[in-house]
């Protein structure tokens, strides 16, 4: 044993010279055998993918000339003929994502404090992780199909397809910073004697506030994204109206609302980016 | 009598038996040290009087009031009498200074008007009074997460002072704090308790500090009480009772000299 209690070094026979020089960077894969198996397996898998596809390459240089036609029609878009339908589509679109975000976020909040471990019972903390887990499961689009059926046609629809969407989307992320908090805090705002909602809006809200108000800022981001594409199944907004023009052959129009879906997801995504940003 | 604990015991459901029938006394205004290894269930035992951490059985009183058997408002209403300081200070690290020692009202004001800072003027006046006495009134305003160590130490204090308690359950209050700031904190909550007739618990791993500023230590190992006297008693004998074998005479001797040296400056 030396001086410092440590157990001693192996003395002279040990050369960290040569050691050094056989040290290598460990693999990703530990065994030799298997290592080079799954290198081999891929090797082949990739050549016989290869040899298998079969393009034909007359059809695809007509694709090419046709596609050329089909984005030749869109210009130059054209935003006078359908201006009203294109505005009335897009102050749609744009209610539907201010309502449906709002009411998904105020919705969210119990749902993220009953799926927290750390404040929820498991009864209650196992039926809102099976609220979430539904509204994730299901993209918008078959969302918007059963609201379709369920109310008709119409912004409606929509609005309650993009509500559910965003439940599942905060209440999940919510509930895992809930779960994140530092406890000390919440404890000591519990040694005050203070309420359960005092608790909640003392110990625990200051914590997760700037992922609340971020999320929600990416969120209103994504259900304007949605609410363009949800018009395809009849849900309303201005995908209605993109889904209208393409069936009527009418490009230049289409074009038209595609530029203002552009601008519009670009103005969403640097404000949302801007403000999260800021509350960080 | 102002805390009585009888029985006092604690099982984890991982099986841990964190405290063993634990019997302890305190008078009102009485300091006193629960010094002891790490796991030994100081935490435990100031948890289990506050009942952050339930007690699996025994019995504690709160100026004749069995906290034990209180449903929530009511153990709510007496948790208003027992301030706590934490380790990290634990301070709401997002709200401000003035924040964090409001929410020491928080059992006395309502939801609504905690939710819109609506605190009566005589508790925003006390919070400022109070600031003052531990010099920060000037950053009543600044986050608690802009502060130092023994600033937010000072705030950890004050809130648990504007709870108007009887008794501080105080868990290392100096674990993260440098040996000049840690007897800072020391002295100023036993000059608070003295001042305002206040009884403490103080959990420190550091025994020359508990023998320098407590008059009183209890030594708790393996859940049991095993030394309970005056600061000046507590010899070899006593440490290894409460830690085991080792050599105590540098721990003891330097607790003396620095004893003598807060004297000599005193003087």
């Amino acid at each position: 044993m030396s001086a410092t209690g440590l157990p001693a070094a192996t003395g002279g026979a040990f050369d960290p010279a040569a050691a050094a020089r056989g040290w290598r960077p460990p693999p990703l894969i530990a065994t030799p055998w298997l290592r080079y198996a799954v290198y081999l397996g891929a090797l082949a898998y990739a050549l016989l993918a290869f040899s298998s596809i079969e393009v034909n390459w007359t059809r695809a240089a007509e694709g090419v000339e046709r596609a050329g036609r089909f984005l030749g029609g869109f210009f130059p878009p054209d935003f006078i003929t359908k201006g009203d339908d294109i505005l009335a589509g897009l102050l749609e679109s744009l209610t539907m994502t201010v309502v449906s975000t709002g009411i998904g976020i105020i919705l969210s909040i119990p749902v993220a404090l009953g799926a927290s471990r750390n404040l929820a019972p498991l009864p209650v903390y196992l039926a809102c992780r099976g609220l979430i887990a539904i509204s994730r499961t299901f993209q918008e689009i078959i969302i918007a199909i059963v609201f379709v059926a369920m109310v008709g046609f119409g912004p409606l629809a929509g609005t309650l397809t993009l509500a559910f969407a965003t439940i599942g989307f905060m209440a999940k992320l919510i509930a895992e910073d809930i779960e994140d908090i530092q406890a000390s805090q919440a404890e000591a705002v519990r040694a005050t004697g203070a309420s359960w909602f005092q608790l909640l809006a003392w110990g625990v809200l200051p914590q997760v506030r700037p992922r609340l108000i971020g999320l929600s800022a990416y969120r209103l981001d994504i259900n304007f994204r949605e609410s363009a594409v949800l018009g395809l199944v009849g849900a309303g907004g201005i995908g209605d109206t993109l889904n209208t023009s393409f069936d009527r052959y009418e490009f230049d129009t289409a074009a038209a609302v595609l530029i203002v879906i552009i601008v519009i997801v670009l103005a969403c995504e640097y404000a949302s980016g801007f403000i999260r940003r800021k509350v960080q | 009598m102002l805390l009585t604990i009888e029985g006092l015991t604690k099982r984890y459901p991982t099986g841990d038996l964190a405290l063993d029938k634990v019997d302890l006394q305190v008078p009102a205004g009485q300091v006193m040290a629960l010094i002891g290894p790490s796991g030994a269930g100081k935490s435990t035992l100031i948890r289990c009087v506050n009942r952050l951490v339930e007690p699996s059985a025994g019995r504690v009183m709160l100026d004749g009031v069995a906290l034990t058997t209180l449903g929530s408002g009511a153990l709510r209403r007496a948790r208003r009498r027992m301030g706590m300081i934490f380790q990290e200070y634990a301070l709401v690290e997002r709200l401000t200074v003035m924040e964090n020692v409001l929410s020491g009202r928080l059992g006395y004001v309502g939801f609504w008007a905690s939710w819109f800072r609506r605190f009566p003027r005589r508790d925003i006046e006390e919070a400022f009074r109070l600031l003052d006495r531990v010099g920060l009134a000037h950053m009543a305003d600044k986050r608690a997460d802009a502060l130092s160590g023994g600033q937010r130490q000072r705030v950890g204090i004050v809130r648990a002072l504007m709870q108007d308690p009887k008794l501080l359950l105080v868990d290392e209050p100096t674990a993260s704090l440098d040996p000049k700031t840690s007897r800072q904190i020391m002295r100023l909550i036993v000059e608070l308790c003295a001042e305002r007739g206040l009884a403490a618990i103080i959990n420190i791993h550091d025994v020359a500090l508990a023998q320098q500023f407590a008059r009183r230590i209890v030594g708790l190992r393996a859940g049991r009480i095993v030394f309970d006297g005056p600061a000046e008693d507590l010899r070899a004998e006593g440490l290894t009772a409460i830690y085991g074998e080792e050599d105590w005479s540098q721990t003891i001797r330097r607790a003396e000299e620095e004893e003598e040296a807060a004297t000599e400056s005193a003087a």
